[in-house]
């Protein structure tokens, strides 16, 4: 059950070099091993037995920003650690994706105050937003689902 | 952009008016304990009772000799508190320390200090520090600096410690006002002007959301450059430890080498920073460590990077409103801390709960224990470089608890399932048949098999068997508690030393270990956990046959509670350690002050004596060891 059988005898694929760059990046994607509240803990419980993220391809969690190409905003943003974290994604090597994880990552959430940045998205560029306070582990699934339809989707041209 | 560049010339906060959230009334004065009595026989004039509760020392110079006799003579051997609290229309600031005697408990003894309140943002007039008798003192004090404003004298380190350095104003005091909610220090006039987010990148440096000191000019700010951290450590040393805490005094020695020839080999000293991010430092810490070769001569940490000023918040909040946010804290075991909030509140207003609420929280809460646990458990295994495979058959059984809560509570974390009084839902027939399975099949069964693989493996007992000593002493002098002191000898447990709850309906035992390394540390989790499903199983029989089913909430239920006037201190023994509220009331629908005494945090405090003089890799294992989770280190 392969790819051999739906093309029959033909033996050749024909696409688009930004098809087939789209598909390859989308199911490769390395997560950067970082976790700052409450969803870190949903995070690496989608990565444990029950939910297996590997399933889908990224359980590689890097702890490296240089070895990443995929953010998981997994908490709240304080004012103190928005430097750090904007640090972190310039580290990253193009091309990269951000995940906002939960509702304070995407807005701010419930601590809604001076300390915390209100979304993540005035720092860095966001991709995805999952919403929950903790997203469960399901949600944040899908919208890494979410994501690789997105990456599968991209001109090759967003990241020369 | 135009909006943008005219912020920073905003004006200033101007003075409060503190109509709604003044002082309370004079209210009668505290009721004087035998301890109070002996402190007032002995130091008359320097000492009066407080409102409320606990002693007001007038004579601040009388301070140091008073908290001394309360050490030597009166055996208050532990600082378990230090916050203070802004009574604006007092004009004062009142700071409080609250003592225990560990391990015996009882009853917290309060001392309080006052000193006026200084105008803007000047820090107060000097108070005596207790960190040369309470070395558990400094991290605490650091906090009520970095929120108050109050100055320390003889803190070692007295620096902002949530708050990042250059920082303007002291966000816990009453006239401190948060931009967006107060009109006068809010930059914008909608937080997004125009109904479009905007970037950073299209912002000034600082963002809208700053106060800004007077005559700030942005262009010519440069940021501060984090240098005092490092500058503290910079000074020279030739890899002896300051510290005796039975690690590392002993100079380095090679086998077969001569003085000169170890001479030739000195290497210089490295600062290395670790985190904010970094996988073994569990969540956001930053560690900064001196190394001389793989020794660690020094270590620093810098906290904050998660702060959000939940006592802020908790201070806007109505009381009941607090809930939910008390799961955010430890978010490991949210319904053991939710379990301490509401606590203290019952205890203000005097409220009665029924049986069934109170096994429910027997039950649930330990559940937590175990889920806490087992995490624990899992992540030092990481640290210890068993990476992963512990961990994730820990999270799976985790996982079976938190099914049961969230089927009874409607949230896999973020329960808020309790309520003034009461717990917001009770069991089905099903979901207490799944208890019964968890607590008499699944859950024994997993403990043994941890027990059988992990307690005998040798590389565990080899890299965790005198690695991160610290004796009884310094344990209670560092206000450590929670497994970490059980693993030194003391059985200090406030179930026990302070008791809630049914726990004196149940037969358990509090496990205690004499070594104090990180090998006993998990010793004692082990075990804490098996006596967790013993009290789990009584109360699963007990509820059965002792309570009503649906009988969930003592007295009325109600969303606005009025809470007397008054003050408390609420303690619960979670997971990490003692978790406590101190609430003050001054009879209005939100907390006058609501402070938190974090168990993380402050056992993070003796960090730096564990890990000096060990190498780099155990300062990692010391940390797993301690379990901290970083959302109640930095509310």
């Amino acid at each position: 059950m392969g790819l051999e059988q739906k093309l029959g005898d033909m033996g050749v694929v024909t696409t688009t070099l930004e098809k087939a760059v789209g598909w390859a990046r989308s199911n490769a994607l390395w997560p950067l091993m970082f976790g700052l509240a409450c969803c870190a803990i949903e995070m690496m419980s989608v990565q444990a037995a029950r939910y297996d993220l590997a399933r889908f391809g990224m359980e590689l969690m890097r702890a490296s920003p240089r070895q990443a190409d995929l953010m998981i905003v997994a908490g709240r943003v304080s004012r103190k650690m928005a430097p750090v974290l904007r640090t972190l994604y310039d580290q990253m090597p193009d091309p990269k994706w951000v995940i906002a994880m939960g509702d304070c990552a995407s807005c701010g959430g419930v601590f809604n105050n001076y300390a915390v940045v209100q979304g993540v998205d005035e720092i860095v560029p966001v991709d995805v937003y999952v919403a929950g306070c903790p997203p469960r582990p399901e949600t944040l699934i899908d919208g890494i689902m979410k994501l690789q339809e997105k990456i599968k989707n991209e001109p090759l041209k967003k990241w020369q | 952009m135009s909006e943008v560049t005219a912020t920073p010339a905003k004006p200033a906060a101007k003075p409060a008016a503190p109509a709604a959230h003044g002082a309370a009334k004079p209210v009668a004065a505290a009721k004087m304990t035998p301890e109070m009595s002996a402190i007032a026989a002995k130091f008359g004039g320097a000492v009066e009772a407080a409102q409320y509760e606990g002693l007001l020392v007038t004579d601040h110079s009388k301070f140091i000799e008073i908290a001394t006799y309360v050490r030597d003579v009166l055996k208050y051997n532990q600082l378990t508190n230090n916050t203070a609290t802004d009574y604006i229309k007092d004009g004062v600031i009142e700071v409080v320390n609250q003592f225990t005697r560990v391990p015996q408990g009882g009853a917290p003894l309060t001392l309080k200090l006052r000193v006026p309140r200084p105008s803007g943002h000047d820090k107060t007039q000097p108070v005596p520090s207790l960190c040369p008798l309470y070395p558990g003192a400094e991290f605490q004090e650091r906090e009520t600096y970095d929120m108050y404003g109050v100055v320390f004298e003889g803190n070692p380190d007295l620096r902002r410690i949530l708050m990042w350095e250059g920082f303007n104003g002291w966000p816990l005091r009453k006239d401190w006002k948060e931009a967006y909610y107060e009109g006068d220090t809010k930059p914008f006039e909608s937080r997004w002007p125009g109904g479009d987010h905007k970037l950073a990148e299209e912002r000034v440096p600082w963002e809208d959301n700053v106060n800004y000191p007077p005559g700030f000019d942005p262009f010519a700010f440069k940021p501060h450059p984090d240098g005092d951290i490092y500058d503290s450590m910079l000074a020279p040393s030739d890899g002896t430890v300051s510290i005796d805490n039975g690690h590392g005094v002993a100079p380095t020695i090679v086998e077969g080498l001569n003085a000169s020839e170890m001479a030739e080999l000195k290497t210089d000293e490295i600062i290395v920073n670790m985190g904010p991010q970094h996988p073994s430092t569990h969540g956001v810490l930053r560690m900064v460590v001196k190394l001389d070769g793989e020794k660690v001569t020094d270590l620093k940490l810098a906290l904050g990077y998660l702060h959000r000023n939940h006592e802020k918040i908790g201070e806007r909040n109505t009381w009941l409103h607090n809930i939910p946010y008390t799961d955010r804290l430890d978010y490991i075991t949210g319904i053991y801390n939710e379990w301490g909030y509401v606590l203290g509140v019952e205890r203000m207003m005097g409220l009665k709960t029924t049986d069934r609420v109170e096994y429910l929280r027997v039950i649930t809460g330990e559940l937590t224990r175990l889920a806490s646990h087992f995490w624990a458990i899992g992540f030092l295994l990481n640290d210890l470089g068993a990476f992963f495979t512990p961990a994730l058959y820990f999270i799976t059984e985790r996982d079976l608890i938190i099914d049961l809560l969230e089927a009874v509570t409607g949230s896999r974390m973020m329960c808020n399932y309790m309520r003034f009084g009461g717990v917001s839902r009770d069991f089905t027939s099903a979901q207490w048949a799944m208890a019964r399975e968890l607590a008499f099949e699944r859950l024994p069964r997993t403990i043994d098999e941890l027990d059988h693989f992990l307690t005998e493996n040798e590389i565990l007992k080899a890299r965790s068997i005198g690695t991160g000593y610290m004796s009884a002493d310094r344990c209670i002098a560092h206000s450590l508690t929670g497994p970490c002191l059980r693993a030194a000898g003391i059985g200090y447990d406030v179930r026990r030393a302070d008791p809630y709850g049914y726990y004196d309906r149940f037969d358990f035992d509090i496990p205690v270990l004499y070594n104090g390394d990180v090998y006993d540390r998990y010793l004692v989790r082990v075990q804490e956990m098996r006596e967790s499903l013993k009290i789990i199983q009584q109360a699963l029989n007990q509820a059965e046959t002792q309570s009503k089913v649906g009988d969930i909430q003592g007295g009325k239920k109600a969303y606005n509670h009025r809470v007397p006037a008054g003050q408390c201190y609420a303690r619960v023994e979670t997971p990490k350690g003692e978790l406590g509220y101190y609430l003050v009331s001054d009879g209005n629908q939100n907390p006058y002050k609501y402070h938190i005494r974090s168990c993380s945090y402050i056992n993070l405090n003796s960090m730096k004596e564990m890990a000096v003089g060990q190498k780099v890799a155990d300062s990692v294992v010391i940390l797993g060891s301690l379990d901290i989770v970083l959302g109640e280190v930095d509310r």
